[in-house]
């Protein structure tokens, strides 16, 4: 007997993956080369699931930078802003962000799990209501776990379907807090915001939106899907993450609120953790810099993204409602997705593998997350193995032999029985 | 309150036959996820048909009480009679 014994079933669901060939969720990378390439045992692999949308994460400005802070101040602050106190980067970081955003308050986070975490547990309290849409990322729902308010599900992005739950809960006494994303992170779908917007104004509810896939991505000067919704008045609260655009690590909520600061000392995830060090809130404040230079970062960024988004979609592949940078293909069952990532990681190729209930359905997901540093080589090269390994695994139709593709050029599979059985199991 | 009881139950049950094979044996000490082999992601979509059903609000505090379908009747009757009264 083991305390673990209660995982037994996710210990089994683990040691299937592990016999079809390389565990999605053991990865390790020797060495990075570039926001786009790094060495998985031994090979050069392309970079596809990373969400470094801007591909800031080598960009030199923010290294040189962070590098000279580490020198000056250290490796870590050792604690938490309520016991050692903020460096003055943390306030800098928090200015800058507000300036962004032109909000009046900024509070910076650890990790962007705990700026939902924080926010959301602390936000609603008891005999409030939080609604959420029904495919929220798992911080969301923990956050709303962790604070003490009824929690609501609504139909994902369907503002009647928000709008018929507020009207349930219209005589209810409570803080109504609405809490979508700008980007859905499975399938890269954006969430009808000026809608939702609209039922919010009309029903006298809160709206928050986490703008961790849309930050740097979305909107004119990249503030989101907020921004480009042209719905900046109606949000009350903004959430997002430093560790996809922005190339670092941590989370930020801004807001308009009067008495926001009373958080400080009221949210428990911002105040008993460990704040971010020096070095890391030196290269996202450079990030943000270099997000509002280079516009042109966003224009690439949706440039690879439709060709990506296109080109697996005209090959016949099932992907997301909308061209986004995140760019998800759909398969039919566990097994044969887990063999085509195998596939794909053997071609060169590293990206995500998504298994319900992890999915908005009972589809496992192959999830791609493209850079602006990817170049249209690489994107062409990943649309080829696909097709490639599509029509291995019959998933694409096999092609006639005058239109045949030519495999990509690095692609070459080992004999492998288990991955052959495998995919005989998933084809069944 | 015993009418609204069996009229809960029947409705319920009415659902469920909706998303699980007509073969499956359904009764009150029936386990919902693990007899009906539902995963929590059906779980979670049945309840939103709940509450558009009985015009409710299904709270996840309240869903996390829910094992058997008689726990299910039970939360649904509560939250239709407090509805009633209010």
């Amino acid at each position: 007997m083991s305390i673990l014994n209660k995982f037994a079933p996710l210990r089994q669901t683990y040691d299937q993956l592990r016999a079809v060939g390389q565990n999605p969720f053991e990865m390790v990378f020797e060495k990075m080369f570039s926001p786009t390439e790094g060495l998985h045992k031994g090979r050069r692999t392309i970079l596809l699931g990373t969400n470094n949308y801007l591909g800031l994460t080598f960009d030199q400005a923010c290294i040189d930078e962070s590098v000279n802070v580490l020198r000056q101040q250290g490796t870590g602050t050792t604690g938490s802003r309520i016991a050692n106190g903020s460096y003055s980067g943390h306030r800098q970081l928090e200015t800058d962000l507000a300036q962004f955003f032109n909000r009046k308050h900024c509070m910076v986070f650890s990790t962007g799990y705990q700026a939902n975490l924080g926010m959301l547990s602390t936000l609603a309290g008891k005999g409030d209501y939080l609604l959420l849409d029904s495919d929220s990322h798992a911080s969301i729902y923990d956050g709303a776990r962790l604070g003490h308010a009824e929690v609501v599900r609504f139909r994902h992005n369907d503002p009647d379907d928000l709008a018929k739950r507020l009207k349930r809960l219209a005589s209810e006494p409570g803080d109504k807090l609405v809490v979508v994303e700008g980007v859905y992170s499975m399938l890269g779908d954006a969430a009808p915001l000026k809608e939702i917007a609209a039922v919010k104004r009309e029903m006298g509810a809160w709206l928050m939106v986490d703008e961790a896939h849309s930050l740097g991505v979305l909107g004119d000067t990249g503030r989101g899907l907020t921004e480009a919704a042209g719905v900046e008045a109606d949000v009350d609260f903004v959430v997002g993450t430093f560790s996809k655009s922005l190339g670092s690590v941590g989370g930020f909520c801004v807001s308009d609120i009067d008495g926001f600061d009373v958080l400080r000392v009221g949210c428990r995830p911002y105040m008993f953790t460990a704040s971010l060090p020096p070095s890391v809130m030196t290269s996202t404040i450079t990030a943000l810099r270099r997000l509002q230079e280079l516009p042109e970062l966003r224009t690439k960024l949706h440039a690879n993204a439709h060709r990506l988004y296109n080109g697996l979609k005209d090959l016949g592949f099932k992907v997301g409602p909308q061209p986004n940078p995140i760019v998800s293909v759909a398969l039919e069952d566990p097994i044969l997705a887990v063999t085509f990532w195998n596939r794909l990681l053997e071609g060169g190729v590293y990206l995500n593998l998504a298994l319900p209930p992890a999915t908005p359905t009972n589809a496992p997901l192959l999830r791609s997350s493209v850079s602006a540093a990817h170049s249209f080589e690489q994107i062409d090269r990943v649309v080829q193995l696909f097709e490639t390994v599509g029509r291995q695994l019959g998933v694409l139709a096999a092609l006639p032999p005058l239109r045949r593709a030519k495999p990509a050029a690095a692609v070459v599979f080992p004999a492998n029985a288990e991955l052959d059985r495998a995919v005989a199991v998933g084809a069944r | 309150m015993n009418e609204l009881l069996s009229d809960t139950r029947e409705q319920i049950v009415q659902g469920l036959r909706q998303i699980v094979p007509a073969t499956m044996q359904v009764s009150g000490t029936t386990h919902i996820m693990r007899d009906l082999n539902l995963d929590s992601l059906a779980v979670m979509d049945f309840m939103l048909t709940l509450e558009d059903r009985f015009d409710i609000v299904i709270s996840l505090d309240k869903v996390a009480e829910v094992e058997t379908l008689d726990d299910l009747v039970n939360v649904v009757d509560q939250l239709r009679a407090r509805k009633l009264k209010s």
